[in-house]
């Protein structure tokens, strides 16, 4: 009854006769639990500072809406308006999504469903390597190789073709907003091919056989059985795809053109939360000016909990649904 | 041929018209990755020598510099942060496999996953804030430090993940025995997860030993070795980032030198993790 | 598995311990100026090559960074091309010593393929190529200073600091002083609110920057243009000559204005009387705090600052740096006596 208890209870069980082993589980559970609390510590730390060294601008909320949508970033004149930055944000990442969410889907369910087991094994083992080469060095090839082929080719082109669009007005400078969107989308690809496959794996083979038994080409079984039942699994893979594309740091600044404009063309440089802390923040010496980069901070933060949110609770809503 | 007949080919062709097209986006994928590797090597070796790896950068305008304070900066970053969050990390990750029910338990789930979407910059902000600031100097702790609470995240869930993988009849059977936790934790548990606690721990390294930007306010850089733990100190990545945007065509060399070298031991890593996983797979779940 | 931990956990002890041995070299740390990282990067080796004991590590960030590392303390001395203003030194909490090293140019230069010429500037074009309103090089207040000279029908591509920079504070202190538009939107800065431009970090990334986009023009300091043989402009000064940044030109420059006592001074624009002024030049200034508690480290600064004022002179001319008036090199080591 007791060996019960003790994988059952939340407590360390104490053992008649055997007090060493419960002091040694009680140790146990006092370190353990610890290092649970310093997790937890951590990001409430983190959290507080933030909000404690950007006082200055959150004092009130109309100050707080201010700082939002304000178009100015002028440290000269003290005065922080973070539109810019969370414009260039959340324009890369889409354009990041909008390209790598299908292409990225498409793979896995090319990895997931055509090609054999040992293959496909070997495959996603080379995607996810692309997971694993780090941001900067993504930065180098960005803009060393990729930023010389879009001002000399790619945009030039764009511009011939469809510069007619607003979205492709302008000079190609080859950094710039579209350059940012596809450094991002290659770099977040392999994180919406992996969860993709995983969940597309997921899905019983009972589903798949049924269909084909009732006559579906392969294609329409993918599309209208095996799809449907993985889509939270891909959707928890694109939201977490969206968190590492808003948080991207060095690729992005190596590429962008670090200037804040508020612009509908994607040719046109620009600015993201992450990229501004990186190049400002060992220098601001205004006193607001500091507070206003760890502010930016602060947004940023709570849009990667907010991403991260969603990436817990949508997929899970879906699945009640599907039910 | 009937209609029908041809409306069934129309949908095979189909079908095989979008199947080409996902392997078409499997195949960019893959040819994306070959071509940054490849790029990459054939530039990077090309760097590459000894001397490059052993000597110490030398002023702006001359050419010959090296890199080899990077590179030991970098494996003192890692080393420090991998001493500093791998104990607390499989502290934490035991905690959350043995005591998984308590309400402390779907707590430490939370704010894991809450601090593995932390940005990494964020990071640098707090750890500037908290440590820099009080010490008065860039040091090689505080971009440990930084490096450590990026590590202690992905760790804990990956080393979680594999203690709870575990079947529980090895704890049964072990608990059946009269074992204590510890001694179940110590004599089964851990032997049983070790490849796969290792390799938690090895990837979130590799993972870190890329990161750049908390370190551009933690440890600063050096053009010189950084004595002791309390100096600003080079590394690679600041190395790769500060040489790459640079005018320099001799700075170019040198980063894409550097990147090959830091992309080999992620990627050296990587593969030996799969390495171990597969082992302890293929020696564990025959059933 | 047993072996291969215990080398993996003598390999982490080897890596550890290396923290320890902390050495006998005393590192000072300093950071800042872009501008005059070319020669303190030479200076530092030549001074470490040939005072062994010291090593002095310093990061190129900016200006800006530099000021700001050194209020908080985090470097011994800070490196810039902008002196502080008096509420930045209000702001400061304890006394900081400027020294002016050297003097720099701050040149406007471009990347105008099919253009070999050197082009001459007015303050009207520079003023209006950087608030926006000048937009193609064959604009007509361009071509008006370039007679026979060809310019290309094309976008003019802006480059500028999206770091804090003395550099920059030394552009828009000219922009301000020749264009009232300019002084009432934007104003002097280390870092300015810009109309128009693409943003690079350091004066090596605005560099990489012009040098990779063709029809981009930045400002850097001489430099860094000439090391990468990228074209730069002659600039019209007060008296309406156009001046090519030289080494007579700035140090022409210097000797038009006087130098206060605590070596606060702008020296862009000097009035119409120095005729042969290059018009955009500034010091450099290292920045130290007047009291330092480590004794060790104080004679070590002091005696590197010494060295810098009067050793390093003579390799300043080398790296097309104008080396220090000698009445103020002269008046900066008396200063130095007020470091305690």
């Amino acid at each position: 009854m007791q060996i019960v208890t003790a994988t059952q209870t939340g407590k360390p069980a104490v053992r008649s006769g055997l007090s060493a082993h419960a002091l040694a589980d009680a140790t146990l559970y006092g370190l353990t639990a610890a290092a649970g609390v310093l997790t937890i510590g951590l990001v409430v730390a983190i959290a507080v500072t933030l909000w404690r060294d950007s006082a200055g601008l959150h004092r009130t909320l109309s100050q707080v809406w201010q700082f939002l949508r304000g178009t100015e970033w002028d440290p000269v004149a003290e005065h922080f308006g973070a539109l810019p930055f969370l414009y260039g944000s959340l324009l890369t990442s889409a354009l990041a999504l909008v390209l790598a969410a299908p292409a990225g889907v498409g793979a896995a369910i090319f990895l997931a469903e055509v090609v054999p087991g040992r293959l496909s094994q070997l495959l996603t083992t080379l995607t996810e390597l692309l997971a694993a080469v780090p941001s900067v060095i993504y930065g180098l090839i960005g803009l060393l190789v990729l930023v010389p082929w879009m001002r000399q080719t790619a945009q030039p082109a764009l511009s011939r073709w469809l510069g007619f669009l607003p979205l492709f007005a302008g000079p190609p400078y080859g950094v710039g907003f579209l350059t940012a969107g596809i450094l991002l989308a290659v770099m977040i690809l392999p994180f919406q091919i992996s969860a993709s496959r995983d969940a597309l794996m997921a899905v019983p083979r009972t589903l798949r056989e049924a269909a084909l038994a009732l006559g579906a080409t392969p294609w329409e079984t993918i599309a209208r059985v095996v799809l449907p039942e993985a889509r939270p699994g891909i959707l928890a893979g694109t939201l977490l795809a969206l968190g590492r594309a808003l948080g991207e740091t060095m690729a992005v600044t190596m590429v962008i053109g670090n200037a804040p404009t508020l612009s509908l063309s994607l040719f046109s440089p620009g600015y993201t939360i992450p990229a501004a802390i990186a190049n400002e923040f060992t220098e601001a010496t205004g006193p607001l000016h500091l507070q206003a980069l760890e502010a930016l901070g602060l947004v940023l933060l709570v849009m990667a909990l907010i991403t991260h949110l969603l990436g817990q609770w949508l997929p899970r809503r879906l699945r009640r649904v599907a039910r | 041929m009937s209609s029908s007949r041809l409306a069934v080919h129309g949908r095979r062709l189909f079908s095989g018209a979008m199947l080409a097209l996902t392997g078409l986006c499997a195949f960019t994928a893959v040819t994306l990755l070959m071509g940054i590797l490849g790029y990459l090597l054939v530039h990077g070796i090309a760097a590459l020598n000894w001397a490059f790896l052993t000597r110490l950068p030398v002023p702006v305008g001359e050419t010959g510099g090296g890199i080899a304070n990077a590179v030991v900066g970098s494996a003192r970053l890692v080393v420090l942060a991998v001493g500093l969050a791998a104990p607390p990390a499989l502290l934490a990750a035991v905690y959350l496999s043995e005591w998984r029910d308590t309400r402390l338990a779907s707590v430490l789930r939370a704010a894991t996953s809450m601090l593995n979407s932390v940005p990494s910059i964020v990071v640098g902000l707090f750890v500037y804030g908290t440590i820099v600031v009080r010490q008065r100097h860039f040091s090689t702790f505080a971009g440990g430090v930084a490096l450590a609470i990026l590590l202690l995240p992905m760790t804990l869930q990956a080393a979680a993940a594999a203690l709870e993988a575990l079947p529980g009849s090895l704890r049964e059977a072990a608990f059946a025995l009269g074992a204590s936790r510890l001694q179940t934790l110590s004599g089964i548990l851990l032997p049983a997860a070790g490849p796969a606690l290792l390799s938690a721990v090895l990837v979130a390294a590799a993972r870190i030993a890329g990161e750049t930007a908390p370190l551009l306010f933690t440890a600063f850089n050096n053009s010189y070795w950084s004595p002791g733990w309390n100096q600003p100190t080079a590394s690679l990545p600041v190395t790769i980032y500060t040489y790459a945007i640079s005018p320099y065509d001799d700075w170019h060399r040198q980063a894409w030198a550097a990147a090959a070298i830091l992309l080999l031991a992620v990627v050296a890593t990587s593969l030996i993790t799969r390495g171990l996983l597969h082992a302890r797979w293929r020696s564990h779940e025959r059933p | 598995m047993k072996t291969a931990w215990m080398k993996a956990a003598l390999g982490v002890a080897a890596v550890l311990l290396s923290g320890i041995t902390a050495g006998s070299t005393l590192m000072l740390n300093g950071a800042g100026s872009t501008l005059a990282y070319p020669l303190y990067s030479k200076w530092f080796a030549d001074y470490g090559r040939s005072h062994p004991g010291i090593q002095v590590n310093y990061a190129s960030v900016g200006s800006g960074a530099g000021i700001r590392q050194l209020l908080a303390r985090t470097v011994d001395f800070g490196a810039s091309d902008a002196p502080m203003s008096d509420e930045g030194l209000a702001r400061a909490g304890f006394p900081i010593l400027h020294f002016p090293t050297a003097l720099g140019a701050v040149v406007p230069f471009y990347n105008l393929p099919g253009v070999q010429a050197e082009l001459r500037f007015t303050p009207e074009a520079l003023a209006g190529i950087y608030l926006g309103k000048i937009t193609w090089w064959d604009d007509p207040v361009i071509a008006r200073a370039n007679p026979g000279v060809r310019l290309p029908h094309q976008p003019i591509v802006v480059v500028h600091r999206s770091d804090g920079s003395g550099t920059t504070y030394c552009w828009t202190d000219y922009l301000s002083k020749v264009s009232p538009e300019w002084r009432q939107r934007i104003g002097r800065g280390t870092s300015v609110n810009w109309p128009v431009g693409l943003g690079a970090k350091g004066s090596e990334g605005v560099t990489g920057l012009v040098r990779q986009t063709p029809y981009a023009i930045g400002y850097v300091e001489l430099l860094y243009a000439l090391q990468n043989r990228l074209g730069y402009g002659s600039v019209q000064n007060a008296a309406g000559q156009f001046i090519r940044a030289t080494l007579t030109a700035v140090t022409a420059a210097a000797a038009a204005v006087p130098v206060p006592a605590d070596f606060r001074v702008s020296i862009t624009q000097p009035g119409p009387r120095a005729r042969t002024a290059y018009p955009i030049s500034t010091y450099t200034w290292i920045l130290v705090p007047r009291h330092i508690e480590d004794a060790q480290r104080r004679q070590a600064i002091v005696d590197l600052l010494r060295w810098c004022l009067t050793e390093g002179q003579k390799e300043a001319a080398a790296l097309d740096y104008a080396p220090l008036p000698r009445a103020v090199a002269a008046a900066e080591l008396k200063q130095l006596e007020l470091l305690r």
